[in-house]
């Protein structure tokens, strides 16, 4: 299996995926990533043609005819979206369905001659890397580095097209231009694309490995070099598996492996992934539970005048909570000295009681904005004050208490317990 | 009157529907100028064809006497602040620089001048700290400071803003007009797109009425009159936006474009 010839096919192929990947960011970054699906279907009919033409021996004959058939639908698609009523979507499809219609019906003639084998039609379809000839894949290999180059020269102006083209247009950049050499890219890298993944499969390798990279970095650069490096790894594990084993097809393992890489980065990306988002939730839920018990002892100080211990059966019984959770919640307390467990039960210590006060001020001071501020009546606002007391941070403290001007009492006649200083 | 922009018989369709109707205006150099009217009145339209981004059906705009193309590089342009995606991979630094791009720099690495001026124009906006920030973590009011800010880096004399003070805190709204203010000082002239009334006399100098036609161009005091205002604000007139339908509707070519070449200038 680690033959020479085989070592060069897998390094075409990983080639070829990265390159695709990274024009295809561009587009999923513009919000076209189905104009790349109906490009890769709308090649169909130019690439069989020039597979009859060229003799199905001629890479270039193919190269040519699927620009021809990948600027028509293109430039077909721009064209009913301007000067018809169809809206975006439906000419999308229509230029799809049509063109792809179109070259299945060429693809079916050619194999009534004879005149393409059986591979022929699979390669198109579903990308059959290791039936590739070696001179064919030097050709594409060379178009995959032409694109990796053109992206990198072109990098400032796609940057600007995909984030703001009016202010492209506007600094006098040839926004015309810029446009056509990213559709002729495009349709370049669609034609080096289906090499390996095939036409059908040709959407799911432009805009997967950028979408799986744009939730591990917020950096272009970056983006663009991860969606290359999930591309190529994809791209290797489809080429082995096809390899391996007799009859499968390249396509769908590289578009398998991209989901499986698409599916992980949804999850565990950081920031915006599943996971951390659940933890933040956690981490919410636990700062709640510790501040509404401060805010308990807090009170019953307030009111008794002296410190006040609680044993967990007290607190389960005011606070109607499952004795589990309250453990979990008065360890976490003790670990950081907030409070202290003495004989007759849990109190607070000293930064315990600041905390507390803290939490008590930000309700009060919450029920009086909502009242001074939002008219609010004085038994509607308890239950807000209940949860932005939790989320107000010492920034919106301070411009409560400077719009409110230093107040001393809440609505119910409570005192706002500042810090002294 | 030295002349900054000047606006000559302006016609502009949108979707074949004129939104501008004959059009015709000077500016002052070293000026603050809002363009004022109602929702739909053009003013952003105006700008944009200013700008070449759209093309008029008839008519011509010129910028110190030259057509754009000559002058661009002393033009500067901030969009509407809801006109880009701002989920962009991208952090502030990276937007400022973009107005460092040029035509004859576009296939060049960005260099340590491009960023000492980009650096500059953030700390004119007060967004020097956070010039490593996500632009998509930035509140409203410092997207439009970033806006600004890359615009300050393009050191131009003219700057057309659309719509700068929309959905900005206070603290935004005073450095905006602060800087305006500096801005005017140095000789720059700012073209501004606003729709609220209530703060353009407090804002402007000088003010371009809209209301698909022009209703008047001047200094404040002579164009924020009860007359005039409620004549740009009193609702659209009926015969004109019926007559923009009708066009609309059988697709009926308006004047050339090329109408300049057989006008008189003057």
């Amino acid at each position: 299996m680690f033959d020479p010839v085989f070592i060069k096919v897998l390094l075409g192929t990983l080639l070829l995926a990265a390159s695709s990947s990274v024009v295809g960011a561009f587009s999923f970054l513009k919000g076209e990533s189905l104009v790349g699906d109906a490009i890769a279907h709308a090649l169909l009919p130019g690439v069989v043609l020039a597979f009859i033409i060229g003799d199905g021996r001629n890479p270039f004959a193919l190269i040519f005819g699927a620009l021809l058939a990948g600027l028509t639908a293109h430039y077909g698609i721009s064209y009913l979206e301007q000067r018809t009523k169809l809206k975006g979507d439906t000419a999308i499809s229509l230029v799809l369905s049509t063109f792809f219609g179109f070259g299945i019906m060429l693809l079916s003639a050619v194999q009534r001659t004879g005149h393409g084998q059986q591979a022929g039609l699979e390669r198109f379809l579903l990308g059959k890397a290791a039936a590739i000839t070696l001179s064919d894949l030097y050709v594409f290999a060379a178009l995959a580095l032409l694109l990796l180059a053109s992206v990198a020269l072109f990098y400032k102006g796609f940057q600007l097209m995909t984030f703001n083209e009016d202010f492209a247009a506007a600094i006098g950049l040839p926004i015309q231009w810029i446009r056509f050499v990213f559709t002729v890219l495009t349709v370049l890298a669609v034609t080096v694309g289906i090499q390996s993944v095939g036409v059908v499969l040709m959407a799911a390798l432009l805009i997967t490995p950028a979408a799986a990279a744009r939730s591990w970095t917020s950096s272009l650069r970056l983006m663009l070099v991860l969606s290359a490096a999930f591309a190529a790894t994809s791209a290797v594990l489809g080429t082995v598996v096809s390899a391996s084993l007799p009859k499968m097809p390249t396509g769908p393992w590289i578009v398998l492996a991209l989901g499986g890489i698409a599916f992980v980065s949804l999850l565990f990306a950081p920031e915006n992934g599943w996971l951390s988002r659940r933890k933040r939730a956690k981490g919410n839920q636990l700062k709640t539970q510790r501040e509404n018990l401060l805010k308990l002892l807090y009170g019953a100080e307030e009111r008794e005048g002296r410190t006040v211990a609680m044993t967990s059966e007290t607190i389960v019984g005011i606070r109607r909570q499952h004795l589990d959770g309250l453990h979990k919640t008065l360890r976490s307390l003790k670990k950081e000295y907030l409070l202290v467990e003495r004989e007759d039960g849990f109190a607070l210590t000293e930064k315990g009681r600041t905390e507390g006060r803290r939490v008590v001020r930000l309700h009060r001071l919450w029920e009086l904005y909502l009242t001074e501020r939002l008219g609010m009546a004085a038994d509607h606002i308890h239950p807000q004050a209940e949860t932005m007391e939790h989320i107000i941070t010492p920034e919106i403290e301070a411009l409560i208490v400077k719009e409110l001007g230093n107040p001393e009492l809440d609505p119910h006649q409570s005192p706002i317990p500042y810090e002294e200083d | 009157m030295e002349k900054s922009i000047e606006v000559h018989n302006l016609t502009v369709s949108y979707h074949s529907k004129p939104v501008l109707w004959d059009v015709d205006f000077e500016l002052p150099k070293g000026k603050i100028i809002g363009v004022v009217g109602p929702n739909g009145s053009g003013k952003t339209t105006m700008l944009k064809t200013v700008m070449g981004l759209m093309k008029p059906d008839s008519g011509y705009t010129e910028i110190y006497g030259q057509p754009l193309d000559k002058v661009r590089e002393r033009v500067s342009y901030v969009p509407q602040r809801e006109s880009v995606d701002w989920d962009f991979p991208a952090d502030v630094m990276d937007v400022v620089l973009m107005g460092r791009y040029r035509k004859n720099n576009l296939f060049k690495r960005i260099t340590k001048e491009d960023r000492r001026i980009a650096t500059e124009a953030l700390e004119k906006v007060n967004l020097l700290e956070f010039a490593d920030r996500q632009i998509s973590q930035l509140s409203g009011g410092q997207q439009q400071r970033v806006f600004i800010a890359r615009s300050l880096a393009q050191q131009a004399d003219i700057y057309l803003m659309d719509e700068p003070f929309v959905g900005v805190d206070a603290a935004t709204e005073d450095a905006i007009l602060k800087l305006l203010r500096d801005m005017k000082n140095e000789g720059k002239t700012v073209v501004i797109v606003h729709h609220d009334l209530q703060t353009a006399n407090e804002y402007f100098d000088w003010i371009v009425l809209l209301n698909t036609r022009l209703v008047a161009a001047g200094p404040k005091e002579e164009v924020f009159t009860k007359e005039l205002l409620q004549e740009a604000y009193g609702g659209r007139l009926t015969v004109l936006s019926k007559l923009g339908d009708l066009i609309s509707d059988t697709e009926f070519p308006l004047r050339e474009p090329d109408f300049k070449e057989d006008q008189p200038k003057g």
